[in-house]
């Protein structure tokens, strides 16, 4: 029988599975912060068990760490507890940590494909729901709560159900001035931050093939925001070069064998799947969110709409809600508005492409006046030398950029890069919603190239303008 | 876990779609390294006039008068009704424990986010969709009737609303099962061990590349 991708990697995971659905499901590849872990280990030590293979994981505390200075230490005594309780849990149990002092500490989606950890076939699981990132490898990736961390500490298993297939077919060349992020708002805007829930949304067509692996991340890494705990992208020559020589990737015969299993990581061509979304990629634009879900988006070029023209109530009150919250009027065009801050990084767009996207259009501008601060986040200690190799940092700094240090920074707002109240920020993070980057800051999430430009023109413009 | 087999309680609505999780327990509290001390700061956004933090005085904080739960009816609410797509964002599990130590034990809406979902389950509160107009006439019947108390038998698995009407709703037999019994999964699963260490042994075998661990 033809199987689909999810189908060919679930079944290979399967203990057991019970008369309801309920499964057993294997996990391969554990991944931890700081954030979602110590609860986990607290449990696993008041009931005496131990972590079942501590070769599955990998640590690296991302979300509260600073991203100035490192040499002092964390200034807020909570978060240093909690960095500090991560550190003290792998050290006892000899769990593989990057730790903030560790080059290649970083945000825990950017180094495990980094590091060659995130491989096809596998599952993999991490206490943050943007773990749909790693599904570009066409890794079954999700995101599970604290008890499930410490189930599958203490387990090395899920109990889980499956979910429906869905299939998100796009075709065609992707815009000059499009990318990733842009795709994957405008398919949120189609099919809704519900769209894909209960379902694993397998991104396939020839505008994901003619993607690379960062900007497949970046759409995997958004499945999560179309509800949809996993994202999948099959296997091709693309996964493959960019794992090799990654430290965890095989090596030697190894690999040969590894890539092999790898390629047959696709869906039967005749493969039935619960829901199919076909999109034209050259109708994408430059996207801007304008309320406070990530599926309130619409193209740069385009206008705030009115929620009058709304019919469902429900969707109506919402609207309205967040053209309150944003600071918005129906109608205005999305070029008119303003920015204060900008940030470049994340899980969803700190990666070494993303940085380079930006830069290109920085390079000989300079930030408005008006912007208050404009961050670029890296999203690991590598990417972050890497660019500097580049020269990326020189061209950020010159354009009044602060070049910092990595981790989840303004996305979250855990440490001290947070918006304050009326702040709007363009920003390259994931999450829209009120308060997320800070109590009572507006978030508008766009790709790298339109938050570079709107740092340059204090408003939304559309990169491809800045050319002119 | 605490087990929940009938609950009978006040219910409050909570009319608006995709209520997050930086909504339900805001990022400033996910640094903590306990599973306690949630339940003052849930939804503590809407909730309260002043900015909340982790340690700080509790009884000088101002309520925020508009924000539906502050209503006097609805403060001994333990059931909550919610909006389509409930618990959206984030996996931190902060939600469903500030939720329940908040005092909620039902939440009931059209819809939940996966992860959200899942959560609920492992720390005694039952998350039961309903087909929207359901939602729509407990909710207007929430805000018209002072004192709207439901009954959620979950082993018969229905709602019995004041006037006597009894709604069904559908759940998974072992997320029922576990729910009514209290049970710690994790030692459910250690049952089979020995079919996960055989499992494994299979798994593992000619996969070298699950297993490296990198030396320093």
């Amino acid at each position: 029988m033809s199987r689909t991708l999810y189908d060919k990697i679930w079944d290979d995971h399967v203990i057991r599975e019970e008369a309801d659905g309920t499964s057993l499901l294997y996990i391969d590849r554990h991944l931890l912060h700081e954030v979602t872990s110590a609860q986990a280990f607290e449990g696993l030590q008041l009931t005496g068990r131990a972590p079942w293979r501590t070769s599955s994981m990998i640590a690296t505390p991302d979300h509260n760490v600073p991203t100035i200075d490192r040499n002092k230490g964390i200034a807020d005594t909570v978060s240093a507890l909690q960095v500090a309780t991560l550190a003290d849990n792998c050290r006892r149990h000899r769990i593989r940590l990057f730790d903030m002092r560790d080059r290649r500490q970083g945000i825990v989606h950017v180094v495990g494909p980094e590091q060659g950890a995130s491989l096809p076939g596998a599952t993999l699981v991490c206490g943050d729901s943007h773990t749909s990132t790693h599904g570009a490898f066409a890794a079954l990736a999700f995101g599970i709560g604290t008890s499930e961390v410490e189930h599958v500490l203490a387990t090395q298993c899920l109990i889980a159900r499956k979910s429906r297939n869905m299939l998100v077919q796009v075709e065609g060349d992707l815009p000059a001035g499009c990318s990733a992020k842009d795709l994957v708002l405008h398919v949120i805007g189609i099919i809704g931050t519900a769209g894909g829930t209960g379902c694993t949304i397998e991104f396939a067509g020839s505008t994901i093939r003619a993607l690379s692996m960062e900007g497949r991340m970046t759409v995997c890494n958004m499945a999560i925001e179309a509800g949809a705990r996993a994202g999948l992208v099959a296997v091709d020559e693309t996964t493959i070069e960019y794992l090799k020589d990654r430290p965890y990737a095989p090596t030697g015969e190894a690999w040969e064998q590894a890539v092999t299993e790898w390629r047959a990581l696709h869906s039967d061509a005749d493969a039935r799947f619960d829901r199919v979304v076909e999109i034209d990629a050259s109708t994408v634009r430059p996207q801007v969110t304008w309320g406070t879900s990530p599926d309130m988006v619409v193209a740069v070029d385009g206008t705030v709409p009115d929620p009058m023209d709304e019919a469902d109530p429900v969707r109506r009150d919402a609207m309205m809600r967040a053209l309150v919250y944003m600071g918005l009027a129906p109608r205005m065009r999305v070029i008119d508005i303003p920015v204060d801050k900008i940030f470049i990084g994340s899980c969803t767009n700190g990666r070494i492409e993303d940085l380079r996207a930006a830069a290109r259009i920085l390079q000989g501008r300079r930030i408005a006046k008006s912007i208050k601060q404009a961050l670029v986040v890296p999203g690991s200690g590598l990417v972050k030398e890497r660019a500097e190799q580049e020269g990326l940092h020189e061209v950020f700094r010159s354009a009044g950029f602060e070049w910092r240090e990595p981790g989840c920074s303004m996305c979250v707002g855990m440490n001290d890069d947070r918006l304050t109240a009326g702040d709007r920020c363009a920003s390259t993070s994931n999450r829209n919603f009120e308060g997320r980057q800070g109590a009572g800051g507006r978030t508008h999430l766009v790709s790298p190239e339109l938050a570079a430009a709107a740092a340059v023109a204090g408003r939304f413009i559309d990169p491809r303008d800045m050319d002119a | 876990m605490e087990k929940l087999v009938t609950h009978a309680g006040i219910a409050a609505p909570l009319d608006r779609d995709n209520v997050d999780t930086d909504a339900i327990i805001p990022k400033q509290f996910l640094r903590a390294i306990s599973r306690t001390g949630f339940g003052p700061f849930c939804f503590d956004e809407w909730r309260y006039l002043d900015r909340g933090e982790l340690g700080m005085d509790l009884d000088s904080r101002q309520l925020n008068p508009n924000f539906i739960l502050n209503q006097l009816r609805f403060r001994d609410s333990s059931i909550l009704l919610a909006g389509a797509n409930f618990g959206c964002g984030s996996s931190r599990e902060h939600a469903p424990w500030a939720l329940k130590e908040y005092g909620f034990r039902v939440l009931i809406a059209p819809s939940f986010a996966d992860i959200f979902y899942n959560n609920c389950f492992k720390n005694g509160l039952l998350p039961i969709r309903l087909p929207r107009d359901t939602m729509r006439q407990l909710i207007n019947e929430c805000m018209t009737q002072v004192g709207y108390r439901l009954v959620v038998d979950l082993e018969r698995q229905c709602i019995t609303t004041p006037s006597g009407n009894e709604i069904p709703f559908e759940i998974d037999t072992f997320r029922r099962h576990c729910l009514m019994n209290g049970l710690d999964d994790i030692g459910l699963t250690l049952q089979h061990r020995e079919e996960i260490i055989a499992f494994e042994r299979r798994r593992l075998a000619g996969r070298p590349w699950l297993t490296y661990n990198l030396q320093d």
